[in-house]
């Protein structure tokens, strides 16, 4: 794989606010790279940034080699997919379908077969001349990516597109959205702020937080190793805990000392400890490192969410056995499920 | 619900009182010889006489009117839209500020400029050059119209090109299309509603304008407004003044009939699609 886009120490700013603080960032061919980020992270700046919408104020753009920052958006070959899918109310489905194929001057000879072939794509076959209001908000989805792939577009940049839909729906769409990422074999830039969302689709995921990518990785590092506790938090639910350090596997939360598995830190250094929920088993009381009380239970489909008081914290807890409210229990964490973070540590850190 | 149809009752009386019945009496007094009885000589004597060419040149002079409303509004309308929010508003004031000016003093304005012993007239013999006869022509005439009813071209397009969404602009630079294109391709298609309430809200003032064409026009240009006003002013022929005003009205009906079904497609596309950007 060779890289395909490139950012360079991007800056840029709406007034005095700052949204993207020194981006470096590269996309592979062919990948599904996501940006994963709160709403006003930066990261639907960035997708306008290799759109051409935007202009950083220091940095470059890098295409295939080639600087593109002051590229205008119509001389790029990447096509974007709007989050509010941006069709044309004065043209029917197949003119929305067509537009850009005839601004490039293609013969119609060429182009009806090039739109029909999109609609298959997009399983909306026999929509042609049906106006574009008259559609719901899942075939304009589908209508908006079949306008935007019909260009053959080197990369596809996707704005939240799937924000505006149903979960069913959405569901549906991710499975979509995979399927025609390979079957045409491009790179794709999708931009969320669903968690889940981004692990299910993406090859390697970037997380930003307030213009500073925190951790890029594939789905399953930053699910298994998130490098900050904000990263943690925003992938998936977690216990997030103050701990100290004191030496090499041996860290303290909870007012208990735990062993881990982490290593190379200032001795008693102030941590973050990260638990995900699933990972705290729930014990007989003897048997327990810590000692709670049930204080909630509830049922999620697969497994119980319980909220369990020890003297110090709240515990998030998940488990396939129900306990009682009020029920005394002890809990234990194995070595490996604690994850110990430096505070504030972000991608690219470990380097400098 | 209720509350709302009553306090509706005072606009239903007025709207009977000053609407309905005063076309029924528009229609009767067409309808109606002097005797009172039922007739058509009135219309046959519009269409037979030399009225008819009056029409004629009020359509054609409505019709150049609108015309360089449109081309000089249009551009017009569009570069204020482009400016920065600032600007616009400050834009749209200067185009307002006039309107807020009494029409007749806004017009006798351009008398006082274009008589022979007028600012122009009188920077000509400043300079030495040969006067020009430029008040009571048909050029003056298109000029006052022109100046009056501009800003009705102006504001509606500029609304409609103003609320329009910059997702679509952004979508057409997308899909490969110059700041010219985008224009032809998307700005000017979607803009044609905003530019068929302009063309009406022209059209009908000019064609039955008659004080525009008295004060610029003197008495050489008549238009139908003009001769509509004077039967009724001067001659006293409430009847044949009806029938014209009849005819003229049924002009003004096709030309509305004709802009609102180009609107009525439009603006449905404009609203669902913020219905979309709400969602």
């Amino acid at each position: 794989m060779a890289t395909q886009i490139e950012l360079r120490n991007i800056e840029k700013s709406f007034g005095d606010h700052q949204v993207l603080n020194q981006i470096n960032l590269e996309i592979e061919e062919d990948e599904f790279l996501t940006i994963l980020g709160p709403s006003g992270c930066g990261k639907t700046t960035i997708l306008r940034l290799i759109g051409g919408f935007e202009t950083p104020d220091s940095g470059e753009v890098i295409f295939d080699d080639k600087d593109i920052t002051q590229v205008p958006a119509y001389l790029r070959p990447v096509n974007t997919l709007f989050q509010k899918y941006s069709l044309f109310p004065h043209l029917n489905v197949y003119d929305n379908v067509a537009f850009g194929l005839r601004i490039k001057k293609v013969p119609e000879a060429e182009i009806k077969p090039r739109v029909d072939e999109m609609l298959g794509l997009v399983n909306l076959k026999g929509f042609e001349k049906r106006w574009v209001d008259s559609l719901s908000g899942g075939q304009q989805q589908r209508i908006a990516m079949a306008r935007a792939l019909i260009n053959r577009p080197e990369v596809l940049l996707l704005d939240e597109p799937l924000g505006a839909l149903d979960l069913k729906l959405r569901k549906d769409m991710q499975v979509e959205l995979k399927r025609i990422q390979r079957e045409l074999g491009i790179t794709f830039v999708f931009v969320t702020h669903d968690q889940e969302e981004a692990l299910t689709l993406s090859d390697r995921i970037i997380v930003l937080n307030e213009g500073i990518i925190q951790q890029i990785g594939s789905p399953l590092d930053i699910y298994n190793e998130p490098i900050n506790a904000f990263v943690a938090d925003f992938i998936g639910e977690s216990n997030i805990l103050e701990g100290i350090m004191h030496k090499n596997y041996d860290v303290s939360f909870s007012g208990k000392h735990f062993v881990c598995v982490d290593e190379d830190f200032y001795p008693n250094e102030a941590v973050d400890v990260v638990i995900r929920p699933e990972d705290v088993e729930i014990v007989s009381v003897e048997k327990g490192t810590l000692q709670g009380e049930v204080l909630s239970c509830l049922f999620m489909g697969v497994h119980y969410e319980m909220r369990i008081a020890t003297s110090a914290e709240i515990y998030l807890v998940h488990s396939t056995i129900p306990r009682s409210i009020g029920e005394p229990v002890g809990l234990c964490v194995e070595p490996d499920n604690i994850h110990i973070m430096r505070k504030g540590e972000v991608e690219g850190d470990e380097e400098l | 619900m209720r509350s709302f149809k009553k306090a509706a009752t005072p606009y239903f009386i007025w709207a009977l009182l000053f609407i309905v019945i005063s076309l029924l009496m528009v229609l009767y007094y067409a309808f109606t010889g002097e005797s009172g009885n039922f007739s058509t000589e009135n219309f046959v004597r519009f269409f037979a006489g030399s009225s008819l060419g009056t029409l004629w040149r009020s359509l054609k002079i409505a019709f150049f009117t609108t015309l360089i409303c449109l081309v000089v509004g249009y551009p017009l309308a569009y570069a204020i839209s482009r400016l920065e929010a600032r600007y616009r508003t400050l834009a749209i004031m200067l185009i307002m500020v006039p309107m807020w000016m009494n029409f007749l003093l806004r017009t006798y304005a351009w008398v006082t400029i274009l008589s022979k012993n007028g600012v122009i007239n009188s920077f000509l013999r400043y300079i030495g050059a040969a006067e020009l006869d430029l008040l009571y022509r048909e050029g003056a005439v298109i000029l006052g119209m022109v100046y009056n009813f501009l800003p009705f071209m102006v504001l509606p397009i500029f609304t409609v090109i103003d609320k329009m969404d910059e997702g679509l602009i952004e979508a057409a630079a997308d899909l490969g299309c110059n700041k010219l294109m985008t224009f032809i391709k998307v700005i000017f298609p979607l803009s044609l509603p905003g530019v068929a309430s302009g063309i009406s809200m022209v059209f009908i003032p000019a064609i039955s304008t008659f004080e525009i064409t008295t004060l610029l026009g003197g008495n050489k240009t008549n238009l139908i407004g003009n001769v509509i006003e004077q039967q009724f002013t001067v001659t006293g022929d409430w009847h044949y003044g009806s029938a014209m005003s009849v005819v003229l009205m049924v002009f003004l009906l096709f030309s509305l009939i004709f802009t609102r079904g180009e609107d009525e497609m439009g603006t449905g596309s404009v609203t669902s699609t913020a219905e979309v950007d709400r969602e």
